[in-house]
């Protein structure tokens, strides 16, 4: 399998009043060929600011160190002019909200128009592709002529799909674009994306999401981000089966979504909150909440390779 | 206990020459008792909000009642007196507050409004009490403002205030959906510590793996109409309306994968919407329908389980 | 509060448009008392005298005192945009928030008022009030110019009540029971106070301009002195083309600087407030 995309130790901080946020501090991973890459973690992880650092650095975030290769070249993250030449063509990105930023005041084929042709495109050469795609998200081309408040959640969201891929990138980044949908919705939109990695409308796509459940139905792989660091990286099935990282453990395990109920066993939460990230812990960042944490965990675990395609960062886990 | 009866509640917009009417609950019924937790499960749309708002008293029902022991609670002129056995929480933990306060005002408040009557160090006391149960220091959370807490603490203060007042019904209108995984757990477990002082909770949530965790009964809803109903583990293990099977087979599972065969879409071949005034408000999505789907009513099909359809 | 006042004090847009105000609003309070002439109308000297040490801004066509008349013109306008301005706002500030937390049939009526008023020309509008008054004084002009302002305001209060009335610490306030004008002070109101502070800072501006829009066309007091007033009878007596900058010069200057500051202050006060436009 060739990687489309290498990351390696990359930092990104967020300026703020108060100091340096080190949202993503030295992270390293890489994206497959044609695969999903689901990114999983909570309100703070850094998963979104991996998204976004990989198409648009602007402040607040400011790239610090580390480097991001795609196909084996560099990419330069770090210069807004020289990534116009990967932005929507290469490198596609559905930010969260996205189908709320659709502009209210324009009908849908305007929207696509005024886009296409900010990226030198005139709109009749993908115009039979644009037809194309809404069929396959199961959307009319009256769409072209309503505006974006007379489409439903799940209806934008496809559009938005569409929209974003309409150039056939190779890596198409998502992030919470199902978040906000209804569950039916949810089930809808995600196969979709499913789809047209699978039809090769876009070679990869990162998934970034909350909701590990989605990421079960659909990732190849998954990487576990906590406090801007990765926690596990690993193939779907593993992850769910046999999650070693304390945290995977027992975020999996604080999840309703395997049929029980509260009579039969009882869920628990992870006690405490994740650490501030202007003045992070020294060591491992999850030491606080851990069951398993001892002295070692004062010193940082680095992400190790324990067996193909398994990383984890756990002092712990050579022992469990 | 609280009851439902043929809530029905029509929304008005615009004026004079563009009324529109929009039938967002259309004679509902159901009942919570004592000690009980019912889910009240739809999609956007399906008119669980409002429900959860006249069962505040925020909104005026169109029609039907909400009955308070067999009273009606828009009958119940002193809201004092409302109030003090029924409260609701909402879904935005930091809208909940008045930023420009300590998140103790709420207590405060709830001292001044219903037990005026309690010395200051019983009060405190209690206050500790209750936020123990929640899982709360009191220490950790009394003094501070909303920016330094975080949504499930937040959250879990309103339910501890529920708790101080001994309510008798609370009204949990998604109170989750905007908390990570971690955490919604430790919202739910105070929940139940509602339950088990005999409070009747009404948990309005789209989630149905949340649903099915923490209920005892279920009612499904279907743009304001009630499609299925019953106790949780007959509705889950034996869905009868497509809408419910539907909308099980959707949940992302850890167990299990997807079906790909049926994939509903909103809004999908039917060129045409087929809905009238008088059929099932399910005939434009439902795979089963056809002409003969008129507007169903609730039937019982097993003990403790009813649904809407004419098909069954 | 603190928080206000560490940004407050690092903003150099509120900090400029402060202390330009603070200067003028000192001048206004000490200059009568410091001034050699207490009477602004007064025949002090020969007429059209440069500034010197007897008439720190010389003297006009009809030989009164420009400083004096400066100081007290200040006053005039300050008093305008006080009065004025608050009155607008109050106005704009009760219809606003009962549109808005009320809603409904009031909230329509309302509001096709304030629209109706917005679309009439506030100038053309004060003028043919101002013309039909037998007297006037700037209490009087203040009043009219109050009562002409209001709209914009109103429709300003009623979007920020709106928004706040469906903010759920509102329904909490209600699901415990509390009277709805506690409500109001204390859950709605505080969290607006910004948001009226900056209003009010523009309405008072508007005042003064409006009141300098009518003096100059003669439409102002009949009696007593105002910037406004000062510029009119300057530009009537030929002061630009006898080259007697010392009497038309200082009252628009004033003018322009007091404004300036209060538009300063207002950006100022909205970076603030809003840590969104801070510029980092």
């Amino acid at each position: 399998m060739t990687n489309l995309i290498q990351i390696e130790r990359l930092r990104i901080y967020y300026k703020t009043l108060h100091g340096d946020a080190k949202a993503l501090d030295d992270v390293t991973f890489t994206i497959n060929d044609k695969e999903i890459l689901g990114i999983a973690g909570e309100s703070g992880c850094g998963k979104s600011t991996l998204g976004n650092s990989l198409i648009l650095l602007k402040p607040p975030m400011k790239y610090v160190s580390g480097e991001v290769k795609i196909n084996g070249e560099k990419l330069p993250i770090d210069n807004n002019t020289e990534m116009r030449r990967y932005r929507y063509k290469k490198i596609s990105l559905i930010p969260q909200y996205a189908m709320d930023a659709l502009n209210p005041t324009r009908k849908i084929g305007g929207i696509i128009r005024d886009l296409v042709g900010q990226h030198k495109i005139k709109y009749e050469e993908i115009e039979k592709r644009l037809h194309e795609r809404l069929n396959m998200v199961k959307l009319s081309k009256d769409v072209l002529n309503m505006y974006p408040f007379e489409l439903s959640g799940g209806m934008k969201q496809r559009l938005v799909l569409v929209i974003s891929t309409l150039l056939n990138p190779d890596l198409l980044i998502a992030d919470e674009v199902t978040s906000a949908l209804d569950v039916s919705s949810q089930k809808a939109v995600s196969l979709m994306f499913k789809e047209f990695r699978d039809r090769e409308i876009v070679n990869s796509i990162i998934f970034i999401t909350h909701d590990i459940a989605v990421l079960y139905q659909i990732a190849d792989r998954i990487v576990i981000m906590y406090a801007g660091k990765v926690a596990e990286i690993g193939p779907t099935e593993e992850i769910i089966a046999n999650p070693l990282h304390p945290y995977t453990k027992a975020l999996i395990k604080s999840l309703p979504n395997a049929g029980i109920r509260h009579t039969k066993e009882k869920l628990e939460g992870i006690p405490g909150h994740p650490p501030n990230l202007i003045n992070p812990p020294a060591g491992c960042r999850f030491r606080d909440r851990c069951p398993f944490a001892d002295e070692n965990c004062l010193e940082e675990p680095p992400l190790k390779e324990i067996n193909k395609g398994r990383l984890v960062a756990c002092w712990k886990v050579k022992d469990l | 206990m609280i009851k439902a009866k043929n809530l029905t509640k029509v929304f008005n917009s615009g004026f004079l020459f563009s009324k529109n009417t929009i039938t967002a609950v259309d004679e509902v019924n159901f009942e919570i008792g004592k000690g009980e937790i019912l889910a009240l499960v739809g999609e956007s749309g399906s008119g669980k909000s409002t429900i959860g708002k006249m069962m505040l008293k925020l909104l005026k029902p169109s029609g039907g009642q909400i009955l308070l022991e067999d009273k009606d609670i828009f009958s119940i002129s002193n809201n004092k007196e409302f109030y003090s056995k029924v409260q609701g929480i909402f879904q935005d933990p930091y809208s909940s507050f008045n930023p420009i306060f300590k998140v103790n005002r709420i207590f405060k408040l709830v001292r001044q409004s219903f037990k005026k009557e309690v010395p200051a160090s019983e009060w405190n006391d209690r206050v500790e009490n209750v936020l123990k149960k929640v899982g709360l220091n009191a220490g950790d959370v009394l003094n501070k403002y909303i920016h330094q807490l975080s949504g499930g603490q937040l959250q879990r203060l309103l339910i501890a205030r529920a708790l101080l007042m001994d309510v008798e019904v609370l009204v949990a209108d998604e109170i989750t959906s905007m908390l990570d995984a971690s955490t919604r757990v430790d919202v739910l477990e105070a929940l139940l510590s509602l339950k088990e002082i005999g409070a009747a909770i009404m948990f309005i949530t789209h989630d149905l793996s949340q649903a099915y965790y923490i209920s005892d009964k279920i009612v499904v809803l279907y743009r304001g109409s009630v499609v299925e109903m019953g106790s949780i583990e007959k509705v889950f293990s034996n869905p009868r309306h497509p809408y419910t099977q539907m909308l099980l087979d959707s949940i992302p599972q850890l167990d299990r994968k997807w079906e790909t065969d049926r994939i509903d879409i909103e809004d999908s071949d039917k060129k045409q919407a087929i809905w009238k005034e008088g059929l099932c408000k399910y005939i434009d999505r439902c795979p089963i329908a056809d002409t003969s789907c008129f507007k169903p009513t609730l039937k019982l099909v097993e003990e403790d389980h009813y649904v809407a359809c004419v098909k069954l | 509060m603190k928080e206000f006042v560490h940004f407050a004090l690092k903003n150099t847009k509120f900090k400029i448009g402060l202390v330009i105000l603070l200067f003028f609003i000192i001048l206004a309070i000490i200059g009568p008392y410091i001034s050699h002439y207490k009477d602004p109308l007064e025949y002090v000297s020969m007429s059209n005298l440069p500034p010197s040490r007897e008439n720190w801004l010389g003297t006009t066509t009809f030989g009164q005192d420009v400083f004096t008349q400066f100081v007290y013109g200040l006053r005039s306008t300050f008093f305008i945009g006080l009065f004025g301005g608050g009155l607008a706002t109050i106005i704009g500030l009760l219809i606003g928030f009962i549109a808005g937390y009320k809603g409904g049939l009031l909230d329509d009526l309302l509001m096709m008022l304030t629209n109706i008023l917005i679309v009439i020309p506030t100038l053309a509008l004060l003028i043919i009030i101002a013309a039909y008054l037998p007297y006037r004084g700037i209490g009087i002009q203040s009043v009219i110019i109050g009562l002409t302002a209001w709209p914009w305001t109103a429709r300003a209060v009623r979007a920020q009540t709106l928004s706040l009335r469906s903010r759920e610490f509102v329904n909490l306030a209600k699901i415990t029971a509390l009277r709805p004008l506690k409500i109001v002070l204390e859950e709605i109101a505080p969290n607006m106070m910004s948001y009226v502070v900056m209003v009010f800072i523009l309405q008072f501006a508007g005042a003064i301009l409006a009141a300098v829009g009518l003096d100059f066309i003669g439409l102002g007091p009949t009696r007593g002195i105002s910037l406004g007033l000062m510029m009119q009878y300057s530009v009537l007596w030929n002061a630009i083309q006898l080259g007697m900058w010392w009497w038309f010069v200082p009252p628009g200057l004033a003018i322009t600087m007091i404004v300036s500051s209060l538009y300063f202050l207002n950006i100022g006060l909205d970076e603030i407030f809003n840590p969104r436009l801070r510029e980092e």
